[in-house]
């Protein structure tokens, strides 16, 4: 009896920890900001009805696991099958290309060809994937807040001093914490850098040194750090590159102007509800533009896949026309695809004040400067933004002057080139 | 030992109090307000609602916006205490709110839409526990999974520690061997090494053996603790050598000796290991995180801290999950207790 | 000989399931193993009992010791050490270059002095203030008390949380809208964000790190002063000799041993902190809290473009110093020992 016993919990141990993949098995590593998990697994439920040799199995991970373990793992030669990334263009060495594997890469081409640079490496025609989802980076305000004050909303050619002035009025009237907050994300800091005459790209394709566009509004985000117009808590929360929203703050009515992007909208949709009013705004503008960031997240395969060929099947599925206009509308994220933008989303949420934000920011893409719309491409991006964020926000703790932050920007981005060796 | 207690901290006379009783008292209050407190707390905040949670003050209790259902509308409305033009008090409820100004109907009179600044309203609160942060993340968080892999991973690394950290406190402490302190000292260096240090060549080792995702991943780097061998080996000095001997005399093999006449003497001090190994294995968070990426393979603290994933915090859950992952161990250690302090008691550690 | 069999009566419980198989294991391999006994004697069945244990340590933590010393002397961002480029001594170099070695600014590596520095001022407020916590809260739970067992319970209860866990709940109560602002805005205070704050965040870490442990080391310590024999304490009463000074020359060094565990493990843990600090303070504000072993973590493994080498040339660094420190403890440890051992 004793030894069935045992022999039985050694058999159970040995079922357990059989971890072989089998044929037909393709894992998506995925996060999300809002909703889209769900409605990604609805999909995939059906892609495996017409599909029963395909087994997808859905990871549903925090970003954070996608930003510091997906590349160790990567780089290990492990990972997902498919993955949703954001740096897609730095890791583009371990995507897979389905070029040859896709059944009509013309679709692929035609639809998602804009933004087929993004994820491969430089220089070559691979198809690494689509993105999920095309983001714009803008602001939000609680437009509450703005009528309990008797504030005027800035409009749309407001410039970052404008809001600067307005939200602190509200924030002072309203006895609410923070005037403003930006998330702590070199991504974020770069619109309005590139607002203030910014450029990171050099002559030859690799950083150049921060010039005086990106110093001046570095020194007054500082500034208002420091004077309590910009939320000091996001920027403090942490040291080095890691990233932190402020997204809490503003749904809990603590924040009257929050500079994030288009994939809050859904967020806010879902977490606001009717507890306030709040408005898109696009980006405020700076001295010479009034440009936000794009970006996005991209689904893309993976080269060290055991399964290219199912890989490249669930990959035909999602970037089908239909799925992703379906994707797109339940998930409330402004697609890529080049077929369904022409032909209009209808986006299934009752909820006007969400509505009118995504068309806000379909309007703000319209004011992307040239080099808002190179940096996703680019492949120095993801070094810069770190570089970035750990010296902004030593300044902004008042560790450093400003002006030492910036010495040390250019010398943490040198040494990142130098040490890959490019 | 009262007499010993007695002597240290002698009273001063029988009926005053000597200062040090007072303070033994300030101390062991102030220490389970200090100890207890936080976790008390934390169970207490996981019963609010996310808007509960939010506000400032917060609540001792948890309290929700009391709502009402009101012909005519489909959905039960909140309810708010409201200051009327003349003064009075009404209690009204909020049909919609747009911008400051919330249009609220009574009760009673369903009809006729009330305007009202919402400045002017406070809302009506009941108590009530929201349970519902408990059963709602069940459905996405796959408890039993994440619990099943916690058990293994903890009780399977935790005999092979037993095991394997006793032989070698056996050989460490009962044989004279050339290099025995070297071993020993080699043992404890490594108490110098935290896993985080060297993670990024364990990682590569860890997948070149193929145990990337695989929960033995996870379990074989944690399991030679050199706490374990530190504290067994002290144990087992002060087991008499005369008792080895005259096994040996009874022809009894090193390998009997061992496991006969060591370990059970040395019951104590295991099941002291016992117990910081669970505990350890336990908790283990971010070495699992790393070597496990699939959802079927998460410990408790990897599933908790992707659930608490960085873009959606939401507090509600997170403390709700937080207590969850605290209950067994607060278990173990409710059962254990006698154990673990005696244990460590009757080990000595010296 | 009978005297493994478990001791808890009564058919199926935990402790038997888990035995069973562990004491079939172990009577099955007996035969095998006489054989193996003659083979390599009595002496060389040391080097057996010794070989799991070594073999585990070898592949998982020796290994990985060793490529960390190779990959300090390496170069790029591979992962696997053949992918990666000889530098020799670069890493070192870059981690030691100051202008000032009075001011971490003036160092390339600004971080990781920074983080040196953090971790030293920890080091030496958190071990001696979890010493002397720990050591008051032993001296009272050895008291005669109503439910000792309970308080005994109280002090050890926070260290079987997670460090997440504790990370966690320290947030959620020193946050903005925590525990802490509502006991100060009861007593007409304006709330203040603790963990903005430079010298509150790092105050923050020091003590929540000592309320998570400080129950271990309480346990060490009242083990200890339980094993003193009372008929000293008596003796010293019939000779008249004062309370403090029977503290101090009776109680204090038969606990020496026991002290001086509990120094060594206090201090390696202290170096090593991360855990908790990581979920409580992220490092931040700015640098303040910042200690060694997430700079190594992320500058190895969290960040993008990596350097594993730059951060296995600190790892070993720290090593070092952790080795020196605990020679010397164990130096002292051994000393106390020979006066202990044979009694």
């Amino acid at each position: 009896m004793k030894k069935t016993r045992t022999m039985l919990a050694a058999l159970a141990v040995g079922l357990l920890t059989s971890t072989a993949a089998l044929a037909g098995d393709v894992r998506i590593m995925w996060y999300s900001d809002g909703v889209e998990g769900e409605v990604l697994k609805d999909l995939l439920d059906r892609f495996m009805k017409e599909n029963p040799g395909i087994n997808v199995i859905l990871d549903n991970v925090s970003y954070s696991v996608v930003k510091e373990q997906l590349p160790v793992q990567l780089e290990a030669g492990n990972g997902p099958d498919i993955a949703r990334v954001t740096n897609l263009k730095a890791q583009a060495q371990h995507w897979l290309d389905l070029r040859p594997l896709v059944a009509d890469a013309a679709y692929w081409d035609e639809n998602f060809g804009g933004q087929a640079d993004w994820m491969r490496p430089d220089g070559s025609n691979q198809i690494s994937g689509f993105m999920t989802q095309i983001t714009i980076a803008g602001g939000f305000a609680n437009k509450t807040l703005f009528d309990q004050a008797g504030v005027a909303i800035p409009g749309k050619d407001a410039t970052w001093d404008d809001w600067a002035k307005a939200a602190k009025q509200v924030a002072e009237n309203q006895q609410v914490p923070f005037p403003m907050a930006l998330d702590r994300s070199g991504h974020r800091l770069s619109g309005p850098n590139l607002a203030y005459g910014g450029n990171y790209i050099g002559a030859d394709g690799k950083p150049a040194p921060l010039d005086d566009g990106s110093k001046n509004f570095l020194k007054t985000f500082v500034g208002w750090v420091a004077d309590g117009t910009m939320s000091k808590d996001v920027w403090v929360s942490a040291a080095g590159s890691t990233y932190r929203a402020a997204a809490d703050d503003f749904i809990n009515g603590q924040l009257v102007y929050y500079y994030s992007g288009s994939w809050q909208v859904p967020n806010f949709s879902t977490k606001i509800g009717t507890n306030f009013d709040w408005v898109a705004t696009g980006s405020p503008c700076g001295p010479s533009n009034c440009t936000g960031m794009t970006g996005g997240a991209g689904l893309v395969a993976v080269k060290y896949t055991k399964n290219p060929k199912d890989v490249a099947k669930v990959m035909d599925y999602l970037a089908s026309e239909p799925i992703v206009k379906e994707f797109s509308e339940r998930t409330l994220f402004l697609p890529a695809h080049k077929g369904v933008l022409a032909k209009g989303l209808d986006f299934k949420t009752d909820d006007a004040q969400a509505k009118a934000a995504l068309n806000a920011f379909v309007e703000a893409s319209k004011t992307l400067s040239d080099e808002a719309r190179k940096l996703p491409g680019w492949l120095w991006s993801d070094a810069v933004y770190g570089a970035l964020v750990t010296r902004v926000s030593q300044a902004a703790a008042g560790e450093m002057t400003v002006d030492e932050a910036f010495a040390r920007i250019d010398s943490d981005i040198a040494t990142k080139v130098k040490d890959s060796g490019n | 030992m009262s007499r010993v207690a007695e002597f240290i901290f002698r009273r001063r006379g029988r009926d005053g109090w000597h200062w040090t009783d007072v303070f033994t008292w300030v101390w062991l209050i102030g220490g389970l307000f200090i100890m207890f407190g936080p976790a008390v707390w934390l169970v207490g905040s996981s019963f609010k609602s996310p808007a509960a949670l939010a506000e400032f003050p917060p609540s001792i209790m948890p309290y929700v916006t009391q709502k009402a259902t009101v012909e005519g509308y489909d959905k039960p409305l909140d309810l708010y205490e409201v200051t009327m033009a003349d003064g009075s008090r009404k209690v009204l409820a909020e049909v919609r709110r747009i911008g400051i100004v919330s249009q609220m109907v009574s009760p009673d009179k369903p009809t006729e839409i009330v305007k009202v600044k919402i400045a002017e309203r406070t809302p009506v609160r009941t108590m009530s526990f929201a349970t519902s942060n408990y059963s709602e993340p069940f459905t996405h968080f796959d408890f039993v999974r994440y619990l099943w892999n916690s058990v293994f991973v903890t009780v399977t690394a935790t005999l092979i520690t037993l095991i394997v950290n006793s032989m070698a406190a056996f050989a460490l402490s009962k044989y004279e061997f050339r290099g025995r302190t070297f071993a020993m000292l080699l043992i404890l260096a490594t108490l110098m090494v935290p896993l985080s240090v060297i993670m990024v060549p364990l990682y590569s080792i860890v997948s070149a053996l193929g145990l990337f995702n695989n929960l033995w991943g996870v379990i074989l780097p944690t399991v030679a603790t050199p706490t374990g061998v530190f504290i067994l080996r002290q144990y087992m000095l002060t087991i008499p050598d005369e008792l080895i001997d005259a096994a040996r005399m009874d022809k009894a093999s090193e390998w009997q000796i061992y496991w006969r006449i060591i370990l059970p003497l040395t019951a104590p001090a295991l099941a002291v290991l016992a117990i910081f190994s669970v505990v350890w294995r336990w908790n283990d968070f971010l070495w699992p995180l790393i070597v496990l990426s699939r959802k079927e393979l998460y410990t408790l603290q990897v599933g908790l801290s992707i659930y608490s994933g960085e873009l959606n915090v939401q507090w509600h859950f997170i403390l709700a999950m937080t207590v969850v992952t605290m209950i067994p161990v607060v278990l173990v250690f409710i059962f254990l207790q006698r154990f673990i302090t005696t244990g460590i008691a009757g080990t000595g550690l010296k | 000989m009978k005297a493994d069999v478990p001791r808890e009566g009564g058919g199926f419980s935990l402790g038997e399931v888990v035995m069973v198989p562990v004491r079939l294991a172990l009577s099955a391999i007996d035969a095998p193993l006489r054989w193996v006994q003659r083979r390599l004697g009595i002496g060389g069945m040391a080097t057996f009992f010794l070989l799991p244990n070594m073999l585990i340590f070898g592949i998982f933590v020796l290994l990985p010791f060793f490529i960390n010393f190779a990959y300090s002397m390496t170069g790029g961002t591979a992962l696997f050490l053949p992918d990666r480029s000889f530098v020799g001594g670069d890493q070192y170099a870059r981690l030691f270059d100051c202008v000032n070695y009075t001011d971490p600014n003036s160092c390339a590596e600004d971080t990781f002095w920074t983080a040196v520095g953090n971790t030293a001022w920890f080091v030496v407020l958190q071990v001696t203030l979890m010493i002397l916590f720990s050591l008051v809260t032993a001296l009272i739970l050895n008291r005669e008390l109503m439910a000792r067992s309970f308080w005994r319970a109280v002090f050890f209860f926070p260290v079987l949380l997670s460090p997440v866990v504790v990370g966690l709940i320290w947030k959620w109560i020193l946050q903005r809208q925590g525990l802490l602002n509502f006991g100060l805005y009861g007593l007409g205070f304006d709330p203040y964000t603790w963990l903005n704050d430079r010298n509150w965040s790092f105050a923050a870490t020091v003590g929540v790190s000592i309320w998570a442990h400080m129950g271990f080391y309480t346990l060490i310590l009242l083990a200890g002063l339980q094993a003193i024999p009372k008929d000293l304490y008596e003796a010293a009463e019939m000779d008249g000799t004062r309370p403090a000074r029977a503290f101090w020359r009776i109680t204090l060094p038969l606990l020496m041993p026991n002290l001086l565990v509990v120094i060594v493990l206090v201090l390696i843990r202290a170096v090593q902190i991360f855990d908790e600090v990581y979920v409580l303070t992220g490092g931040g504000p700015g640098t303040s809290t910042l200690y060694i072993t997430q700079y190594i973590y992320e500058t190895g493994f969290a960040t993008q473009l990596r350097n594993p080498g730059l951060a296995a040339a600190a790892s070993i660094l720290m090593g070092a110093v952790l080795v020196v420190l605990t020679l010397v403890q164990l130096g002292l440890g051994r000393k106390g020992e020979k006066k202990g051992a044979r009694k």
